[in-house]
């Protein structure tokens, strides 16, 4: 009783402590910095988008950029390989999570590592990587060179949009993975046995008790990679082709090689309104699997 | 636990390396490779040879390895500061504010890394701040984009932290800012180590934004490797991403020997 007491007298002054300091004032701080190096900015470049070199009325840069056949392309080509590739790495990182979870075999713990070491590194590695495989003086070509004695191989597609597609999918497949392996991991085993004793195929099992458990995190995980397709950069840049301009590649080449800041930025403004509007949608997704998947496991607990 | 023959989970098996293999494991294995050869013309590099290796010991690649260390050091250290505080900030005032703040410093991840890298060259090219062609751009570049991943990894170590241990040093009248530094901040030493990792990796291989600002005498290596490789020094260039892939694992290794020896506690 004593002891209560006490904590009770020791406790009164500082919570008295904490309400005497506005609460607000502590966020300050850091919302300032941000706001310095990160609003601040984006707001100039979003002003500078609507101030035309050349004066005329607010929207000039915008209907002289939007016009011009080179953006058209650009943005054709930035939903087209973000699409392409967003649908690749839901089907080939759905296939490998279901072998690395349901079908595990010695050493998929180590891969799963080996997927977060993955992530850590720059994507245009990926490309370089595949200039080696893929290139004019690659694996494949050497091999089928020497097996044919033929004067040049037959792949020749790493400066076309199937080669940033394919270094795409390699690179954004992990991103889908780890979310999806976390979620199997919450799917109970009973649920697969009592399936496969009620004759239920693989197939089938996948199909009505994994696929439906694990579409949240799809879902989550594949617009997390089609957002971050529609802002890659590194990839497209080492791939060198001409033809395949992005928007973030359009938006680097009118800043830094043109020195049109005015098209650059409202280039930018394009690609900014279209991710970011694709990623508050993620968050939404992830917002609900949160809630979901807290739910699930509070009601576990309490069982 | 899906497929009981031997046989299917033999096929399967086969089936996920064969796409497992040349996609995921083959790209570091031919970069590499390709970084000890001066010609690759068939299945293997061929003329073994150490002098991408010794010519990076020497010439301006060194420079740029020591910049990227140096701004990844930079980043990740502001951003681990930036990010603890605003999380910690968030915590407090909770409901929607923490919403508020929780989505202002999300926002630097939505928003295309040539953007930042753009806003950045537009806002401090003029007058108040001229900050253009200095090192510090590239610095702040980099904060700006990894903060995010700081904030969200402390957000969510603060969210699964127990209130009880805090409430209990309070209730023996520790002080809030005693509280902080030998309570919360302990209990949060892994996921801040973690989160540092993470911040160092990223700026490490930043490209995206570093190529619209970088000044001349502060060349980050991914800058080093993308001029190497462009004009045709393939091999260079691939020494070039072996000693950033080690050097960024080097550091990840580090950091997380700091993390086990926190988890102890």
């Amino acid at each position: 009783m004593a002891s209560l007491t006490q904590r009770v007298r020791l406790g009164a002054p500082a919570r008295t402590r904490v309400r005497a300091l506005p609460r607000g004032l502590w966020a300050l701080p850091p919302v300032a910095a941000l706001a310095l190096v990160f609003l601040y900015p984006l707001f100039l470049l979003v002003r500078q988008s609507f101030t035309p070199d050349e004066g005329g009325p607010m929207t000039a840069a915008y209907s002289e950029v939007l016009a011009e056949a080179s953006f058209q392309d650009a943005l054709v080509n930035t939903v087209l390989i973000a699409a392409g590739a967003t649908l690749g790495c839901l089907v080939l990182g759905f296939a490998l999570a279901l072998v690395v979870a349901f079908v595990p075999f010695p050493g998929a713990r180590a891969l799963g590592r080996f997927i977060d070491i993955f992530l850590a590194f720059p994507s245009f590695l990926i490309t370089l990587a595949l200039l080696f495989v893929y290139g004019t003086t690659g694996v494949a070509n050497g091999l089928w060179t020497s097996a044919t004695g033929a004067g040049s191989g037959p792949f020749d597609f790493l400066h076309t949009p199937w080669g940033v597609l394919l270094a795409e999918i390699t690179y954004f497949t992990p991103f889908v993975m780890r979310p999806l392996l976390a979620a199997f991991s919450q799917v109970e085993t009973g649920q697969l046995e009592a399936a496969a004793s009620l004759g239920a195929r693989p197939r089938r099992i996948v199909r009505t008790v994994i696929l439906p458990e694990a579409l949240p995190s799809l879902a989550a995980g594949g617009a997390l990679v089609l957002v971050m397709c529609l802002n890659e950069f590194g990839i497209v840049l080492f791939t060198g082709a001409k033809d395949v301009v992005t928007l973030p590649v359009l938006v680097y080449t009118k800043a830094i090689l043109d020195g049109d800041y005015t098209g650059a930025c409202v280039v930018a403004v394009v690609n900014i309104a279209l991710s970011v509007a694709l990623y508050a949608g993620y968050r939404a997704l992830v917002a609900r699997t949160g809630r979901r998947e807290g739910g699930a496991r509070r009601a576990r607990a309490q069982q | 636990m899906l497929v009981h023959s031997n046989k299917a989970r033999a096929v399967i098996w086969t089936g996920f390396l064969l796409l497992f293999v040349p996609l995921f494991a083959l790209p570091f294995a031919v970069i590499l490779a390709a970084s000890f050869a001066t010609t690759w013309s068939g299945a293997l590099p061929s003329g073994p040879t150490l002098t991408h290796y010794q010519d990076i010991a020497k010439g301006d690649s060194l420079n740029a390895l020591v910049t990227s260390l140096l701004t990844a050091l930079a980043a990740s250290l502001l951003a681990l500061a930036a990010g603890t505080w605003a999380a910690l900030a968030a915590q407090r005032l909770g409901g929607r504010g923490k919403k508020v703040i929780d989505t202002l410093f999300m926002l630097p991840v939505a928003v295309p890394s040539v953007a930042v890298g753009l806003s950045l060259l537009v806002a401090f090219s003029q007058p108040p701040l001229l900050l253009n062609g200095t090192r510090q751009i590239v610095i702040i570049a980099h904060t700006v984009l990894v903060t995010a991943f700081a904030h969200q990894s402390v957000s969510a170590a603060l969210d699964r932290l127990d209130p009880a241990y805090e409430q209990s040093a309070a209730a023996l009248g520790a002080r809030p800012a005693y509280v902080l530094w030998r309570v919360k901040l302990p209990l949060l030493l892994p996921s801040l180590t973690a989160a540092t990792g993470l911040c160092f990796a990223l700026s490490m291989g930043e490209l995206s934004a570093t190529m619209m600002i970088y000044p001349p005498d502060w060349l980050p290596l991914p800058v080093q490797i993308f001029a190497t490789t462009d004009r045709g020094a393939l091999f260079s260039g691939a020494a070039l991403a072996v000693a950033l892939m080690a050097a960024t694992l080097l550091v990840l290794f580090g950091v997380s020997r700091i993390r086990t020896r926190a988890s102890y506690r």
